[in-house]
C-alpha cells in the first residue's frame, strides 16, 4: 500500500489545468507545422501559420491559447494499491479546478444549464475514474471547449447499417459542424458498447497522441480511410475551404449489444488541450 | 485577388458595400463584445420598448467572451466564439444600424438576408486564435451586465483586429465558397 496525500492531487490537477491552457502538445505542434507544409489552399496555409504563431504568444507571454478554457474533464486512473489519505478523491480534483482556472486567468464557463449562472469558478469539473493495477495514481486535465463539444454526436444505429452506416454518421457529423468546431479538428469516434460508453470511448480516442498509429490493424485503416473520407468535405482550416478539415481521425471500439451499434463522433477543435501528471 | 481593407468604426453603408467575400478586413476604433446571455438582454429590452445600453447604429459586434486579463494587462485571450447561436437575435440587432459581427461559424438564411436588407457584414475571425488575436486589443473596458462575467458587454478599442469577409452584404457566403472549391467526391 502506498500513501498520497490528496492535496498532492489537488496541487497536480492545479498546475495541470493551467499548463493545458498555455502550452500545446509537441504532437499537435507538429501536426500545425506539417498542415502549413502541406495544405493545398493559401489561405489554409496561413491559417496554419496563424494557429502556430498563436501557440507561441500563449506559451511566451502567459496567455490562453483559446479563451474558451473548457470544461475540465478529469480522467483518474487509480492504482489499487495506492490509500489516498487526507479528504476525498473527487473533492481534491474539484479543488484543484477551482484552484487552477482561479490563479491561472482561465476562464469560467460553466453555468447552470436553465437559468445560465456562471457557477464562478468552473466547477464541477467531469471526472471518470478507473481502477487499475499498480500503487500510481495517472491524472489527466482535458480542458474541453464548447464550441467542438457543440459539434459531437451519438447515434444508436441499427445493425444493418454496418461500416457504410458508420463512416457516413462521420463523415455528415464532420460536415454539419462546418467551421463551428475550429477546424483543423481531431475526430474522435467511439463505436460500440452502450449509449454512453460510445461517447466516452470517442472522448478517450481523442488523448491519444496525433500522428500515432492505433495498435490494432484493422482500426488503423479504418482511421486512415475516415480521414480522406473528412477531408475530402473541402471545409478546410478555419472553414474557409480546403484539403486539411481534420488532422486525424481516432477510433475506440469495443463490443455492443446484438440488438445495437452505438456510434459517438467526438468532435475535438486544433486546440487539443490535455496534460497528464503521474504521482 | 484577396484584397485587405483597413476599416475604421463607426462603418457607414459604403463601407460596407465596398466589402466583398475574402477581403481580409483589419477593424480598427472602438467595437463592442457580447454573447449568448448579453444578446437575450438586449432583445429582452427591445422587446420591453426599452433602450439600449449601447447605440449600435454604425457599431461592430464581437462575439467573444474573454479570459480574465493578468494584471498589468488589458484582456486575456479573445477569440471568436461560434455565430449561430446569436442568429435568433442578430436580425433585431441589424435593423437597429448594427454594422458587423465578428464571430466563427455558417449563419442562418436569416441572419444572411438581414445583413442585405439592412447593409451589413459578417467578419471571421480565427476560431481558436485567441492569444493572437488579443494583442490587437488596446483598451477594454466593460459598459454593462458586469454581473455576466465574461459574457458582459465590453467597449474594446482595436488596432487591425485581423478578420476575413464571409457575407458581405449582397447574400454571398464564403464558408459556401471555399469548401465548394476544395470539396472532392
Ligand atoms: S472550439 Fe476549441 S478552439 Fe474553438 S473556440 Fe472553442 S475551445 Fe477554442
Amino acid at each position: 500500500m502506498r500513501e498520497i496525500d490528496v492535496k498532492d492531487i489537488t496541487a497536480a490537477v492545479k498546475e495541470a489545468a493551467i499548463a493545458a491552457n498555455h502550452e500545446l502538445g509537441e504532437d499537435l505542434l507538429h501536426a500545425l507545422a506539417h498542415g502549413q507544409a502541406t495544405e493545398e489552399s493559401p489561405t489554409g496555409r496561413e491559417v496554419f501559420r496563424l494557429l502556430l504563431e498563436n501557440a507561441r504568444i500563449a506559451r511566451e507571454n502567459r496567455i490562453p491559447i483559446c479563451q474558451d478554457c473548457g470544461l475540465a474533464v478529469v480522467f483518474v486512473d487509480l492504482g489499487q494499491d495506492v490509500h489516498l489519505v487526507g479528504g476525498h478523491l473527487n473533492d481534491a480534483i474539484q479543488a484543484g479546478v477551482r484552484q487552477g482556472y482561479e490563479e491561472g486567468y482561465l476562464r469560467k464557463s460553466l453555468c447552470h444549464p436553465l437559468t445560465r449562472k456562471n457557477t464562478g469558478d468552473n466547477t464541477p469539473a467531469v471526472i471518470y475514474t478507473t481502477i487499475v493495477p499498480g500503487d500510481r495514481v495517472k491524472l489527466t486535465v482535458v480542458p474541453k471547449g464548447g464550441g467542438s463539444e457543440n459539434m459531437s454526436r451519438v447515434h444508436m444505429l441499427r445493425p444493418a447499417a454496418g461500416l457504410a452506416g458508420i463512416k457516413a454518421k462521420v463523415v455528415e457529423t464532420v460536415r454539419e459542424a462546418g467551421a463551428n468546431p475550429c477546424p483543423p479538428i481531431i475526430v474522435g469516434v467511439g463505436i460500440g458498447g452502450t449509449f454512453e460508453q460510445a461517447a466516452l470511448l470517442a472522448k478517450k480516442a481523442l488523448l491519444r497522441e496525433v500522428g500515432s498509429k492505433n495498435p490494432d490493424p484493422e482500426l488503423a485503416a479504418l482511421e486512415e480511410e475516415f480521414l480522406t473520407l473528412v477531408n475530402k468535405t473541402g471545409i478546410g482550416p478555419a472553414g474557409l475551404g480546403g484539403r486539411l478539415t481534420a488532422l486525424a481521425v481516432h477510433i475506440n471500439m469495443m463490443p455492443c449489444h446484438i440488438a445495437s451499434l452505438p456510434v459517438a463522433v467526438n468532435i475535438q477543435c486544433h486546440a487539443s488541450r490535455h496534460k497528464e501528471v503521474i504521482l | 485577388m484577396p484584397r485587405t481593407i483597413t476599416l475604421v468604426t463607426p462603418l457607414t453603408d459604403q463601407d460596407v458595400e465596398a466589402l466583398e467575400i475574402g477581403d481580409t478586413v483589419l477593424v480598427n476604433g472602438v467595437i463592442y463584445t457580447a454573447r449568448d446571455a448579453a444578446h437575450k438582454r438586449l432583445v429582452d429590452l427591445l422587446a420591453a420598448g426599452q433602450p439600449l445600453p449601447v447605440d449600435l447604429r454604425g457599431q461592430i459586434m464581437f462575439y467573444v467572451g474573454p479570459s480574465p486579463a493578468r494584471p498589468g494587462r488589458v484582456i486575456g485571450a479573445a477569440g471568436p466564439t461560434t455565430s449561430y447561436r446569436m442568429d435568433p437575435y442578430a436580425p433585431q440587432l441589424l435593423a437597429l444600424g448594427l454594422k458587423a459581427m465578428i464571430g466563427k461559424g455558417k449563419r442562418a438564411p436569416e441572419v444572411i438576408a438581414a445583413m442585405q436588407t439592412y447593409k451589413a457584414v459578417y467578419l471571421g475571425a480565427i476560431g481558436g486564435a485567441g492569444a493572437l488575436i488579443s494583442q490587437a486589443i488596446q483598451e477594454a473596458e466593460i459598459v454593462a451586465y458586469e454581473d455576466l462575467g465574461p459574457e458582459a458587454i465590453r467597449r474594446l478599442v482595436v488596432e487591425n483586429l485581423p478578420t476575413i469577409v464571409i457575407n458581405d452584404c449582397r447574400g454571398n457566403d464564403l464558408y459556401e465558397l471555399g469548401m465548394q472549391q476544395y470539396a472532392q467526391d
